[in-house]
């Protein structure tokens, strides 16, 4: 069974018809980028597998997604329960105005969990997962504002991480950041496909073939063409996806 | 695109299309130096050689700069590897036509005996070589593959040529001592038209990946 399916998945914002009849299976720990112009439908896509248009005014879903074969979408899904195991990183930076040490143990604390020895071992964890943890060891209870943008995206991977789930959404993590803390960035990605699936939007094609295994491009609400990301990159069975990805579109 | 990397494109294709009509001018060249054993025109073909290398150098040199600053995928990532390979392979046939314009320098031989060029069909050997790299230069102008493919059939008729001029002048060379050192020479014009066949091969191979992204490279013609 594929991680992530997503079945003739129609989406409207009122009568703007966002995503057109789209089916896509995403495999179990790889990393999958959706490329594509800004407001072909990629971001709306990707939120679609937390529930995060639910609450948009207008917003219209018709089609399946399933995520271990299970709908996300049936009426029995608690969505708080989703979000665990399908946790999500924005493209800016959104640490709590918290210690860094408050922000990754916040997702376990909401979980109900009170155990401060296991917490505490969780936080060094994600923050090792997350290529943090040498950087703020000495300063767990310091604002995580005091953190530089690109140690805060990866404070964010590593709150993100610390419930453990099977699912990292995540919408242009890199595209605030400067090139180093963008390697770093990328970096995590290749290390975490072990233990998640990643779903990643990207502008950046370079960034989308170096991080990803399968690439999907989007273009006014339709996935185009979507395959391995070397064949995308090498040889696009699309002349729409030659001409987006060499910058001949338009 | 941006056009600014539609001009660098365009400009790496215009200067491959130069270095290639200069290495097809040396070679028609070198098959006027054999044929008449002219070693005026030998001379000129050893002088030009140096602009040969010089393209060489120059479109290898844009091509790494079109990589780094410009970072192509797709098409123009296969372009710019195919204009990189046929550089190379555009370089070593100039080599060729310089080393059979070395050996109408060096020989001995004041004028070639017309009764062992036809037999030994050098001529055709030339004209060949010659209409494989005119149409290959025409099939990378206007992107056809079709075209480029139907030259891989003709380095067959330049194995064949090859093949058989070995026994020729050996022959000939038995009959003629005095001409014993002029034949060992001669049998490195054979083995370098074949050998610019094979580069010729390799070009037509590397337009086909450009075009359609398909790799021919080691698989039989009609396999």
């Amino acid at each position: 069974m594929e991680k992530i399916e997503a079945k003739e998945v129609n989406f409207h914002y009122g009568d703007f018809h966002a995503l057109k009849n789209i089916s896509m299976e995403i495999p179990r720990n790889k990393v999958v980028a959706f490329i594509g112009p800004s407001g072909c439908g990629k971001s709306t896509f990707l939120r679609l597998f937390n529930r995060m248009n639910d609450l948009v005014p207008g917003a219209r879903l018709s089609g399946k997604i399933l995520i271990d074969g299970k709908d996300i979408y049936a009426p029995d899904v608690q969505v708080d329960e989703l979000r665990k195991d399908v946790g999500m990183v924005f493209q800016r930076p959104n640490p709590f105005p918290k210690s860094i040490f408050e922000n990754v143990a916040y997702g376990l604390r909401v979980n109900g969990i009170k155990d401060k020895e296991f917490i505490a071992g969780k936080v060094e964890e994600a923050l090792k997962g997350a290529a943090l943890w040498n950087e703020v060891k000495e300063k767990l209870n310091a604002s995580a504002y005091a953190l530089s943008g690109g140690q805060q995206q990866r404070l964010c991977i590593a709150r993100a991480m610390a419930v453990s789930p099977s699912v990292l959404l995540m919408d242009e993590p890199a595209s605030a950041l400067d090139p180093i803390s963008t390697a770093k960035i990328e970096e995590l990605i290749c290390e975490m496909r072990d233990k998640v699936t990643i779903v990643i939007v990207t502008h950046n094609m370079q960034q989308a073939s170096r991080v990803s295994d399968k690439t999907a491009f989007f273009y006014m609400g339709e996935m185009i063409e979507y395959d391995d990301t070397k064949l995308i990159f090498t040889n696009p069975r699309k002349e729409a996806t030659q001409n987006y990805i060499t910058g001949r579109f338009g | 695109m941006v056009k600014f990397v539609e001009s660098e494109l365009s400009q790496l294709k215009r200067e491959v299309d130069q270095m290639w009509t200069l290495v097809y001018n040396q070679l028609e060249q070198s098959q006027s130096a054999v044929l008449d054993l002219d070693r005026t025109i030998a001379q000129q073909i050893m002088v030009r050689e140096r602009r040969v290398d010089a393209f060489e150098l120059k479109i290898d040199s844009d091509v790494e700069d079109f990589i780094a600053l410009f970072t192509p995928v797709a098409v123009d990532l296969r372009f710019v590897l195919a204009m990189l390979k046929i550089n190379g392979d555009l370089e070593r046939i100039g080599d060729y036509a310089d080393g059979i314009a070395r050996f109408v320098r060096d020989t001995d031989m004041e004028t070639m005996d017309p009764e062992l060029i036809g037999r030994l069909q050098v001529k055709e050997m030339f004209e060949v070589v010659l209409k494989m790299l005119g149409e290959l230069q025409e099939a990378l102008r206007t992107e056809d593959a079709a075209k480029a493919t139907a030259v891989l059939s003709m380095d067959e008729r330049l194995d064949s040529i090859n093949k058989a001029s070995a026994s020729i002048l050996a022959d000939y060379a038995r009959e003629h001592p005095e001409a014993i050192p002029f034949c060992l020479g001669f049998g490195g014009v054979f083995r370098k038209l074949e050998r610019t066949g094979d580069h010729l091969t390799n070009i037509a191979e590397e337009i086909v990946f450009y075009v359609d992204a398909k790799v021919l490279k080691h698989k039989e013609l009609n396999g």
